[in-house]
This record gives C-alpha cells, structure tokens and sequence, in this order.
C-alpha cells in the first residue's frame, strides 16, 4: 500500500482508538466491502460464488469463533465442527417448525442455542488447560454429532436423516435451499461475515476482549486485578460457539443446501483449528487470510498442474496435500505461530523501510 | 518521619501452612493510610506469601485481615481488587501479548461498566468509557513517563520497563492499598533510582498507602515510613527504619549469628 504511518497524527483519543486509524486503510476496507456487495455479484462467475466465496466466507466466520476462543482467550478446542453441527441441526429446526420466523432470526438464534451449548461444554476449562482441554473438547464433537445422528427429533423424523434446507427469503429474494440464486446466498452470507467480523473487532478492543488476553498471557495475575477466571473463560466459550453455530448453520442452508452430519465431523474441526493458526491466532485479519489459504490449497493444487500441461493423479494431489498441510502447520508453530496475518504486518514494516535495511 | 494516619490494613495473628510447612507464624502488623510500609526479611522469611494473604491468593489458616474496617479471611482475588488493593509481582507478571496500553487499560477493568452489546457494537457506554478511561490511563503514562512505548507490545521491552508498565497497571486501578513485591528487584543504580522516585511520587501526589518488599535496604531505608522484620514466618521486629536498623535481632538474622 502507497502510503507511510509517519505524519499521521491524531488530536482525540477517540480518533486514536478508531478501528482503522490511518485514512487510506479506512478507503482500502470501505471499498473492498463495497466491491464485495456490488461489484462480485455483477462480475464473478457462477462458479467462483458458488464454490469458492460462499464456503470461504463462512469457513472464515468459524475460523473467526474459534480464533476468539484459542487466539483471545488462549483455550484449546477441538470441538468447533460440533459447534457448527448445533447451529445447522438447530437452525433446521427452528426454520421448518416456527415457519414465520425470518431467516435472518432464525440463524442468529441457530447460534445462540449453539453458545448456550458451548458455555455447557466450556465448564471445564476452569479446572483443565491446554492439551486437557482440547480432550475434553473432542468429547463435545463426538457426543453432539452422535447425538443429532441418534435422535431423529432434531431433523423432524426424516427417514433419510439427512433433510434438505427449507427455502427461505429475505426480501422477497429466496436466500436458502436449493432453489435460491447464488448470489442471493452469497450476499447473505456477506452480511453476516461483514456484522460479525466487525462485531468481533469491536470486542477484541473492548473490555472483553482484553480480559480474554489478560487469561491467555497470565491467569493468575488476571485475576489478581480483578478478572474472574470462569465468567471470562465462559464468555469466550459462549461467543466463540455462537460464531461457530452462525457459520454451521450457514453452511448448511446456504452452501450445501442439506442438514448432514458428515460435513461436520472431526476433519472440520481440524480444518478449522488450521485455519486459525495458519492464518494467525488472536487475530481477525488471520480468520480470513487462514480460511481462504487452507480451504484454496487443494483447489489450486489440483488444477495447478494443468496450466502447465502436466495430468497428476488424484491421489497423488491428495497426498501432496496431506504433507503440505503437515510440513505448513509445522512451519507456522515454530517459525511464526501469529500466521499470515504477522507475515502480513511485516511486510507492511519492512516495505515502510524499502529499499533500506532498518 | 512517622506520619499519623488511621490504620488502613490490620494484620492480626496470621499463620499459613503448606502441609508441614508453617510459612508465616502469628504475624500482626497495622498499615497505615498515606504511608509506606516495608516488608524486609532474608529470603524465604514468608515476604511474599503475606503479600498473598492480604490480596486474597493465600488463605491463611488463623488469623484475620481488616481492611477499611471489613474483616475477612477467606477472600477471592478479584474481591481484593474491587475494594481497592493492586499489586505488582515479584516476577512480572504482564500480559505479554498485549501493547503498554492494553495493559495498563485492564488495571481499569473494574471500573468498566458497559454491557456485552454495548462492546460488541461500540456504541454508548461501550464507546464512551474507552476514551474516558483512556484519558484516566494516559495520565497514568504521563506519570510513569511511559509515553514513547505506548503501542509496543510489552514482551519487547526491557526488563525495567516492564516492571514500569506493571506498576503503571497497578496504578491504573487507583488503589488504596498498592502492594509492590521487590519493585526494584535485577535493576542497575539508576533504573532503581526512577523506580524510587515514581514510589515516592505516588505515595506523596496520589496519597496512594504503598506496602513493599524489598532487599535493597539503602532503598528501603530511604523510602519507607515503617518496616516490618520477618525471618522463618515469625514477625521479628517493628518500626521505623532507625529502630530496626539498631534491634539486635534484626542484626543476627541478616549477619548471622554464632551459636556457640
């Protein structure tokens, strides 16, 4: 970006502790997101919303739930795809029985009863840490998903199992199932990534969210100044699932158009939990950079070799994906565990500084 | 120079075990508002496990705190800090992910007040109290004369800045009863120097009652109003400076004394 930090002052605290301080930043995002409403629908290509930006975007909402919960508040979860599981089975549920409800309620409420989950799986972290956690996490993944598999209330006795999303609109434009447009879906989906990821910034600069870091850096001296451990801990837990129970939900109605427990077993969670420290962890930049990197991986893997005229087999592009996947994630915790996002604002610093050294 | 003042923190008969091991025997002592009060002792005298106790990490098995004339025994962290005692740790303990700011604005966490929704969308309170106790932080910066690393992340900074940021953390907080544990502790003459002064303008411009611990007994005896001695848990003696420098038996823990 064509612009230096230096010469850019500020009079007022509440300038100063604006979201984006420097005014070409502010043009840059104000722009992209405009481009991402106008201009994307009129320009992209079918296949590029339906297959590509839809499943990112709401890929980056879970990474940006699990990013609260690990990269804020420093607690492990393996449970995020158990989490989205809750907010899909529950949002299909709210959606086909109070058929008046607006999707746009509906989703949010999806994620709310998804929090109410998390903050019940959450209870432990008071007393186990780190590795435990994660253990403890898991548990969640495999009980919810057997238990939505197991108790055929959840999808209105369907004999399949596995219903397919009601159609819904929103204005008049139908947003969900199989007969919306893509478009319609993938402005849908934008809104909620533009809300949330600008309500999770508000939260990373906010009380809130520094009491998640003052618990991840050094519990004891958080609480020493007057953080409660549990209540904080819970929060995170309660946030981080209703962001995951958001994006669940989502990519059932709006991507695959079905209620199936497989798209959200223990490789999400995996999927997930790469993104988020791929991508950077305590960072919202990273959710996103994170989920496009690792859900695009395979798809520029598997077609990169025909642009240059070779034919790999598919298997072979599975497991060149599998030790990449492995040799990146190793990569990223030793060489540099804050992601792209860091690698992002290192280039910014050293491009200040261009063409010299320091 | 004893200064009068009403007894702010009383310390009455306090005795902590760790299994078998008595950490603090019988200790009573009274802080006094507006004054500084030293804790000295050779190593493992039980120093920090009484700053514990009075900021409510430890529960001592006997004995009772009075703090603002509530008296308590059993008390949670967080409770400590509601009513008025911030602290400064031996080892820093920052949030090393966080700027100088950040750190120094969660020492206002408690008097923070917005709603989860008010966060989430930064509008009323949520907005407002930002900037409003971002003003009361920046003085607090201004005061320890930490303005240049304000965006730095604190894990960068040297050793004696950041137990500056901590003790700007602490005062963040505006306590009543700021408890420093070795405030001083691996700094060269003149980072203890800096340190001295922000102690005693704290003490004098801020009216801010300060207990320390402290090895430094040049500092110690420049700085605080009154000391206790402690020596294996037990309370060895009382007062100010001068009279503890003359008991004999302050004398014999610190040199030693021949048994024969």
């Amino acid at each position: 970006m064509l612009y230096r930090e230096a010469g850019q002052f500020k009079t007022s605290y509440s300038a100063d502790q604006a979201m984006l301080t420097i005014p070409l930043d502010r043009v840059f995002v104000v722009g992209l997101t405009i481009f991402a409403i106008v201009g994307i629908p009129l320009l992209a290509s079918e296949y590029l919303i339906a297959s590509i930006l839809i499943p990112v975007l709401i890929l980056s909402i879970a990474a940006l739930g699990l990013n609260i919960l690990t990269g804020y508040c420093g607690q492990l979860s393996l449970g995020t795809g158990a989490f989205m599981a809750a907010g899909a089975y529950l949002a299909y549920k709210i959606a086909t029985n109070i058929t008046w409800m607006p999707i746009w309620i509906v989703i949010p409420l999806a994620g709310l009863c998804a929090a109410a989950i998390g903050i019940a799986f959450g209870l432990p972290s008071l007393r186990i840490k780190g590795f435990y956690l994660a253990v403890a996490t898991l548990a969640a993944q495999f009980f919810l998903l057997w238990l939505f598999v197991k108790v055929p209330w959840f999808v209105n006795y369907s004999i399949s199992g596995v219903p397919t999303a009601p159609p819904r609109s929103v204005l008049g434009f139908d947003v969900t199932g199989a007969t919306a447009t893509n478009e319609a879906k993938y402005l849908f989906v934008l809104a909620f990534v533009i809300a949330l990821a600008w309500i999770a910034r508000n939260m990373a600069r906010s009380r809130i969210g520094r009491s998640w870091m003052a618990i991840r850096d050094m519990d004891i001296a958080a609480e020493l100044i007057g953080i409660r451990p549990l209540p904080t801990k819970l929060s995170a837990f309660a946030i981080s699932s209703f962001y995951c129970g958001v994006a669940g939900a989502l990519w059932a109605m709006c991507y695959i158009n079905t209620v199936e427990p497989t798209a959200f077993d223990i490789n999400r969670s995996f999927q997930v939990l790469f993104m988020v420290i791929v991508g950077g962890l305590g960072s919202v930049l990273g959710s996103f950079l994170g989920a496009a990197f690792i859900f695009l991986l395979p798809i520029f893997l598997n077609s990169a070799p025909g642009w240059f005229g070779y034919t790999v087999a598919g298997d072979t592009i599975t497991h060149i994906e599998f030790m990449l996947f492995g040799a990146l994630i190793i990569f990223f915790l030793i060489v540099e565990p804050h992601g792209l996002a860091r690698l992002w604002q290192i280039a910014k610093e050293k491009l200040r500084l261009w063409p010299f050294p320091y | 120079m004893s200064r009068p003042g009403d007894i702010l923190l009383s310390v009455k008969d306090i005795s902590l075990r760790f299994g078998g091991v008595r950490a603090l025997t019988d200790v009573s002592f009274d802080i006094r508002e507006g004054e500084i009060f030293a804790i000295i002792g050779p190593n493992g005298a039980g120093k920090s496990s009484m700053l514990n106790c009075i900021n409510g990490f430890y529960h001592p098995q006997e004995g009772t705190i009075t703090f603002k004339g509530t008296q308590r025994r059993q008390m949670r962290p967080h409770e400590a800090a509601a009513q008025g005692i911030s602290r400064t740790f031996q080892n820093i303990a920052l949030f090393k992910g966080m700027t100088t700011l950040e750190n120094v604005m969660t020492g206002r966490m408690l008097k923070m007040r917005a709603s989860l929704a008010e966060q989430a969308f930064y509008i009323g309170r949520g907005r407002q109290e930002e900037i409003a106790h971002r003003e009361k932080v920046e003085e607090v910066i201004d005061f320890l004369e930490i303005q240049a690393i304000r965006k730095t992340p604190v894990g960068r900074l040297p050793y004696g800045l950041q137990k500056r940021v901590e003790l700007a953390r602490a005062l963040a907080a505006e306590p009543e009863l700021l408890l420093l544990d070795e405030p001083m502790a691996g700094m060269n003459v003149e980072e203890k120097e800096d340190m001295c002064r922000f102690v005693l303008s704290t003490n004098h411009e801020l009216g801010t009652t300060i207990a320390l611990i402290e090895h430094d007994m040049g500092v110690v005896m420049d700085l605080s109003d009154r000391v206790v001695v402690l020596d294996y848990g037990k309370k060895l003696a009382e007062g100010t400076p001068d009279e503890v420098r003359g008991n004999q038996d302050v004398i014999d823990a610190y040199l030693g004394v021949s048994h024969d």
